[in-house]
């Protein structure tokens, strides 16, 4: 652009000066530039969900209505197992995303279904100990404490029910197109809510579990 | 950001999504079964002989723990996505905070004020 070409523009901009107060061109946007920001802002709605439940457990996790109380029903070694697993699917999807930074396919493929194994390993010890729990008596309907329980823990468990399903996706996508920048921001997405799901188990063994057998 | 990162391999690297190192995983990962293993071992064992402090400090640890997962796991930072990431995490804790404390503030007095005659304990 020459000096003249300038003055020119110049010109032309002072000829119908009015301002504006907004981007008259909008700039560019590159494709899932702003993904990471805008799946954020979804975990931190869903955080709004757990709060909320982890709000109705703290409010009626007393009331027993004669019922079963949680020393009578939870068994700290089962849920101290299935706080492992969930613990271990974390660090091998952290696994999963360095080798995928190193873009290697088969390496990210293994370690994603290792992830994906842990997470079925608590799903089942999940699913055992609810089984369990109706199987005694101890259901939904019970007492307000029951409803309570099995709504938060059913929706944490549902959670990791849709990551998973998401991983097996994602390992299909892969295997399909390879790590192409549409799949690793999908992976990064996953390797968030994975995270974001451990975070809130922290909240589920500590609030509900460990808190429920001192009382 | 650059506006100059349009070639198809160098759009990745502006993005300040840092996605951790093997130290940093695994340095989380040790200080996570630690903070597990503890309230774990408090509990199982009453190991203080006081519920009240068990439950205060397994509450602290839990605290702890969901910081760590934040830092070495989810990466917060205040710098990715410009600083949003980190705003959107603290109105959310605010919105939190505010929900819990005031649903069991207010329902605990609500139990203890209103139901008089519920009391287990007063019966004969």
């Amino acid at each position: 652009m020459t000096t003249a070409d300038i003055a020119a523009r110049h010109d032309a901009e002072a000829a119908n000066a009015e301002t504006v107060f907004y981007l008259k061109d909008e700039h560019d946007h590159p494709e899932g530039s702003s993904t990471a920001l805008g799946f954020w802002i979804y975990l931190m709605s869903d955080c709004l969900i757990f709060a909320m439940l982890f709000a109705i457990y703290g409010v009626l996790g007393a009331n027993y209505a004669a019922g079963p109380s949680p020393k009578d029903l939870f068994e700290l070694p089962l849920v101290a197992l299935n706080t492992t697993m969930l613990l271990l699917s974390s660090i091998t999807y952290g696994f999963a995303m360095l080798t995928m930074e190193k873009g290697r396919v088969a390496a990210t493929q293994i370690w994603l279904a290792v992830t994906g194994l842990f997470g079925l390993a608590f799903l089942s010890i999940e699913l055992y100990e609810f089984h369990h729990l109706i199987e005694i008596g101890a259901t939904p309907q019970r007492s307000a404490f029951l409803s309570a329980f099995f709504t938060l823990v059913g929706t944490h468990g549902l959670h990791v029910t849709f990551g998973t399903i998401w991983l097996v996706t994602l390992m299909v996508q892969v295997a399909k197109h390879g790590l192409i920048a549409a799949n690793r921001r999908r992976l990064m997405c996953l390797s968030m809510f994975w995270h974001f799901l451990d975070v809130v188990w922290i909240g589920v063994f500590t609030f509900v579990y460990l808190t429920g057998m001192l009382r | 950001m650059s506006s100059e990162a349009h070639g198809d391999h160098g759009g990745h690297g502006d993005h300040a999504q840092a996605h951790g190192s093997f130290r940093g995983y695994l340095t989380g990962f040790l200080l996570s079964v630690v903070l597990t293993a503890i309230p774990f071992w408090l509990v199982m064992n009453n190991v203080l002989d006081n519920k009240q402090a068990t439950a205060l400090v397994i509450m602290a640890f839990a605290v702890v723990q969901i910081v760590v997962h934040m830092v070495f796991f989810l990466h917060m930072n205040g710098r990715s996505e410009g600083g949003w990431t980190m705003l959107a995490l603290i109105f959310t804790i605010i919105l939190v905070v505010i929900a819990l404390t005031g649903s069991l503030w207010v329902m605990y007095h609500l139990n203890t004020n209103m139901m008089p005659g519920h009391d287990m304990s007063q019966m004969p």
